[in-house]
């Protein structure tokens, strides 16, 4: 499909991007109050990081739950888009989240996966993304036709704006590197839910 | 003391608490026990209901629809709650986030197969460890009350709980070979 054809076609062939950079050029196009989801570990820190914005939920533990926290944001809010921010090792722990996205036809969705093929945060074991396991084909098999690899910065940013523009669900690949994180998330998790809430409009 | 609907099954007296309480979101991996439930949610349009792929998934996707301001639910057997404490203990009690659940008790009163006999027992001690309020319901006319109230409860407290099904309840799942 079109789509498809202008973007990389194998993880191979994505530019290694690094995980800060792009985490500041998602959160920058963001001027709608869309929420965020970040899943656990690097790809977290870096999004508290970014900004501390009020429409950001910060995980600690439950591994893998970016995805199904974000669907269920996105279910209870259909006008609000929604983005899942979520690691290579993480969501091969909830592989199956991805079709059960698919399966709602979750326009509102969008699933942005920071690949460095390892899990970072534990002294940097491969994961099987890191062997060869293409998490964007992955996704367009389990139902996620418009899913692709950010060929560059560039490509990331227009991927991002499109996602926020047209009916999703999406999932964007991103080819990232290992340098460490920018800071640490605080770890406070009735403070960030409660914050996330009032962010999202559902308490006063 | 309320008292049951005469006539009503434990699943229509489930459903018709639910909607009391403006429980909207049915999210569940299937058992036999349940179906009855799992079909009226689908067949009312009150509901959104579907299926996921695994229970951890289930109680993400009711976690963060509370915090988008809907209220849901997740039905399970007890197999797939063995699946659940640490979705439970840093997601669900951290957070202070009601997530309802709702467990068809297998592994007792008649069961065949030893492996669900053997992850039942985990069930019970794993919620008294977490400190989540759980009921088991044997009876028809203990269901509304025990529902109506843990729902007032785990909305009020901010804290998850957990129903669990007795075959006493529902007949349970019965030996076929």
């Amino acid at each position: 499909m079109s789509f498809a054809a202008n973007h990389p076609a194998s993880r191979d062939q994505a530019k290694v991007l690094n995980r800060f950079d792009i985490t500041k050029r998602l959160v920058k196009r963001l001027k709608h109050d869309e929420a965020v989801i970040g899943g656990i570990g690097y790809t977290n820190f870096d999004l508290w990081a970014a900004e501390r914005r009020p429409q950001n939920f910060y995980m600690l533990g439950s591994m893998g739950l970016a995805v199904p926290i974000a669907l269920g944001v996105a279910l209870a809010q259909p006008k609000r888009k929604v983005i899942a921010l979520e690691g290579d090792g993480s969501i091969l722990m909830q592989v199956g989240s991805i079709a059960t996205v698919a399966a709602r036809k979750q326009t509102n969705l969008a699933i942005v996966i920071m690949d460095n093929g390892t899990y970072q945060i534990t002294g940097g074991q491969l994961t099987s993304t890191g062997l060869g396991a293409d998490i964007v084909a992955m996704a367009r098999g389990a139902g996620v036709a418009q899913s692709a690899w950010a060929a560059d910065e560039g490509d990331f940013e227009e991927l991002i704006d499109l996602s926020l523009r047209e009916d999703g669900p999406w999932l964007i690949g991103c080819r990232i590197d290992r340098e460490k994180p920018a800071d640490t998330t605080e770890r406070d998790p009735p403070r960030i839910r409660d914050q996330f809430m009032r962010g999202l409009g559902v308490k006063a | 003391m309320d008292t049951e609907t005469p006539g009503m099954s434990w699943h229509e007296i489930v459903v018709d608490v639910l909607k009391r309480h403006q429980v909207k979101l049915v999210t569940y991996v299937p058992d036999n026990v349940l179906r009855p439930l799992i079909e009226a949610a689908h067949a009312d349009p009150f509901f959104t209901a579907f299926s996921c792929a695994r229970e951890e998934e289930a109680v993400g996707i009711v976690a963060g629809a509370w915090m988008g301001g809907v209220r849901g639910i997740v039905l399970m057997q007890t197999s797939g709650f063995a699946t659940l404490p640490n979705a439970i203990a840093s997601l669900a009690v951290p957070f202070q986030i009601p997530v309802l659940m709702m467990v068809s008790e297998r592994g007792t009163l008649g069961e065949f197969n030893i492996g669900q006999s053997l992850v039942a027992k985990t069930m019970r001690p794993v919620l008294q460890a977490l400190a989540v309020e759980h009921h088991t319901m044997t009876r028809l006319d203990e269901v509304e009350f025990i529902v109506d109230r843990s729902i007032t409860q785990a909305v009020a407290t901010q804290a998850p709980c957990v129903f669990i099904l007795s075959p006493l309840l529902t007949g349970g799942k019965v030996f076929a070979k």
